[in-house]
């Protein structure tokens, strides 16, 4: 382990129990997260892509230790983030914050703005009295809303504006890290930009590092200086986002970037179809996630699996054919 | 963030985006709907008119309920003096409505008050904690629901042994499952929500999130349940008492008249007919309040 990067994810695994019998225990596991490993430098946005179901959200919750993993360790500056208890772990909360996909189930919809936006100063004792409603107005101010929001509730904001309100209720601890939870993926699409917009816009402001799960490489371009490609629960490929699209080499991220529709009728493009279904997270069988779908596939994908080995400086790729002959 | 910096932001976003969706407060909301159910005002009206008359009694009559006067005995309605006419002991039966009320509707709302109060603690701890609690409070509530809620009251009180409090202690006993299963299931729904789940994000207590996130929101359901569980407990209270196990006489308490009453059906039906038609009056009220309610709460219940 390297000491120079901020956040280091060592082999990180969550399963999840499915098919409980009479006595509790269980026949098999959902392994939503399987042996993830990869760093975030400070200040940097690192972006996730990755289709529905395969782990990404699960990820992010157990980076900011929402969810107790399986296995593997996450170190922050050093320390491993799972040996936090009480007001160690209370202060862990304050270095990393998430914001959620959907902004209407992630504003209690019983609270006004302003005590949604309290609720962090108060848990954390960060304000009081008369300071706590200056300190809400200060964040509503980051996130481009007025002061007149106090006292509206959730239900009258727009989903755009619900989701400034939960940029908001992060930013109150003044973390370091934010996990970027697809934030814009039920968002309209001309909102999307400008949510967007905020988070860059942030980020440079407050010092933040991001790391931000999509469902579609588009959006992650647009912010992030590297990705990381998730399939069922494992990372096929990270590298620099520029290097992603130039260069990509897992046969998966080539399949996601050729789906991304050109908006140039005369283009003509090899559109990589990927054929069968995603496989089942539960209990999956030996070899490559990815070789019942894989274009490439040959038999040593069906019996090992395929390590995340650097190719070229910070282009890490799991993938049994490289090296081995171009493809 | 520490150095005050100047977000400044372009907004132009700000023009787009603020056509906002207008809607009434929710608490407005709900009382507008409430409001326009005709049938459920009147419910709240009847109620609300049971409790201030039972409250006024020592006011509205002159009699004492249990003060015994032979003479006058068994007199029919409209009689001078009693318009409701007297029991078999000649105590004046609007006297003793008026109090009875008292006893019947105070008793109601305190058994639901009590069944509440930990029903609700043991919905809120299994929903949110699952596991081991989780499985042993809702093994308990299934033995208690297991039993016909009448027979499992007069149980309770036979170890209790019979009085208005020990009654009112087993039919409180009674409607704790009941309470803690609807919050239970809607615990369980809102302890996925991401509202809590950022709360946990922030480093919140568990204590602060059950109570300050997930409770408030769990209210409407237990709402509407309290309220048309008042009517049931003021039956159940009712006929601990006519079984000679709540009340006991010479107490004017709505079950016990009814029970004075039965020996002298032929003669003077009133003296059973006034009370009985007193609690189902105040029931009925409760009912038709508690569906009126349970309609403006959550509209898309309406049948």
């Amino acid at each position: 382990m390297s000491a120079d990067h901020y956040l280091e994810v060592i082999n990180l695994k969550k399963y999840f129990p499915v098919n409980e019998n009479l006595f509790g225990r269980n026949r098999s596991w959902l392994k939503a997260v399987d042996g993830v490993t990869f760093y975030l430098n400070r200040g940097e946005t690192m972006g996730l892509v990755g289709e529905s179901g395969c782990g990404k959200s699960t990820l992010g919750r157990l980076i900011i230790n929402l969810l107790p993993p399986t296995g593997g360790e996450v170190f922050l500056e050093n320390q491993n983030i799972f040996d936090f208890t009480g007001e160690k772990r209370k202060e862990l909360r304050r270095k990393m914050q998430i914001i959620f996909q959907d902004p209407y189930g992630s504003l209690n919809p019983r609270m006004n703005i302003g005590d949604i936006i309290a609720e962090p100063l108060y848990i954390h004792n960060l304000a009081r009295g008369n300071s706590v409603q200056k300190r809400v107005k200060q964040l509503l101010d980051y996130v481009g809303l007025s002061a007149y929001h106090i006292n509206r509730y959730p239900h009258e904001f727009s989903g755009g504006q619900r989701q400034r309100v939960g940029i908001a209720r992060a930013l109150a601890v003044e973390p370091e890290l934010i996990v970027c939870d697809e934030p814009v993926s039920a968002l309209d699409v001309s909102i999307q930009s400008q949510v967007l917009n905020l988070l860059k816009d942030l980020q440079q402001e407050l010092d933040l590092t991001y790391l931000f799960i999509a469902h579609g490489l588009n959006v992650v371009k647009h912010v992030s200086t590297r990705v990381g490609v998730m399939y069922l629960g494992k990372l096929v490929e990270i590298t620099g986002s520029d290097e992603l699209y130039d260069n990509p080499l897992h046969p998966y991220t080539k399949a996601l970037l050729s789906a991304i529709p050109i908006p140039d009728p005369k283009l003509k493009r090899e559109r990589i179809l990927l054929s069968g279904d995603v496989q089942s997270p539960i209990d999956p069988p030996p070899g490559c996630r990815f070789n019942a779908r894989c274009p490439v596939a040959f038999e040593l994908c069906t019996q090992e699996e395929p390590e995340l080995r650097e190719y070229s400086k910070g282009h890490y790729v799991a993938c049994h054919r490289l090296g081995r002959d171009a493809h | 963030m520490q150095t005050e910096p100047n977000v400044k932001i372009d907004q132009p976003e700000a023009a787009a985006e603020d056509f906002e969706v207008i809607q009434a407060d929710p608490k407005q909301e709900i009382w507008r709907r409430l409001k326009k159910d005709k049938i459920a005002v009147a419910g709240g009206c009847i109620l609300v008119v049971v409790i201030l008359l039972s409250l006024a009694a020592p006011y509205l009559t002159s009699y004492n309920p249990n003060v015994v006067n032979m003479a006058d005995r068994l007199l029919p309605l409209g009689s001078p003096g009693h318009i409701l006419g007297t029991d078999h002991l000649g105590r004046d039966m609007l006297t003793r409505l008026l109090y009875g009320g008292r006893i019947s509707v105070a008793i109601g709302f305190t058994a639901v008050a009590i069944a509440m109060f930990f029903g609700i603690l043991i919905g809120l701890l299994a929903g949110y904690y699952k596991g081991f609690f989780d499985i042993l409070a809702m093994r308990f509530i299934d033995i208690l629901m297991a039993f016909p809620y009448v027979l499992l009251a007069i149980a309770i009180i036979a170890a209790l042994g019979p009085g208005l409090l020990n009654a009112m202690i087993a039919i409180s006993i009674v409607g704790i499952p009941y309470y803690a299963r609807i919050v239970r299931g809607t615990v369980l729904s809102l302890r996925e929500q991401e509202y809590i789940e950022a709360q946990k994000a922030l480093g919140a207590s568990d204590l602060r999130i059950l109570f300050k996130h997930i409770l408030p929101n769990a209210l409407s359901p237990i709402i509407v349940a309290a309220t048309l569980d008042v009517g049931w407990m003021i039956i159940a209270a009712s006929g601990m008492s006519f079984l000679g196990l709540g009340a006991q006489p010479p107490m004017a308490e709505w079950g016990v008249m009814l029970s004075d009453g039965k020996d002298f059906l032929r003669v003077a039906p009133h003296i059973s007919l006034l009370p009985g038609m007193a609690i189902f009056m105040v029931v009925l009220s409760l009912n038709l309040l508690g569906d009126g309610l349970r309609d403006a709460l959550d509209p898309r219940l309406k049948q």
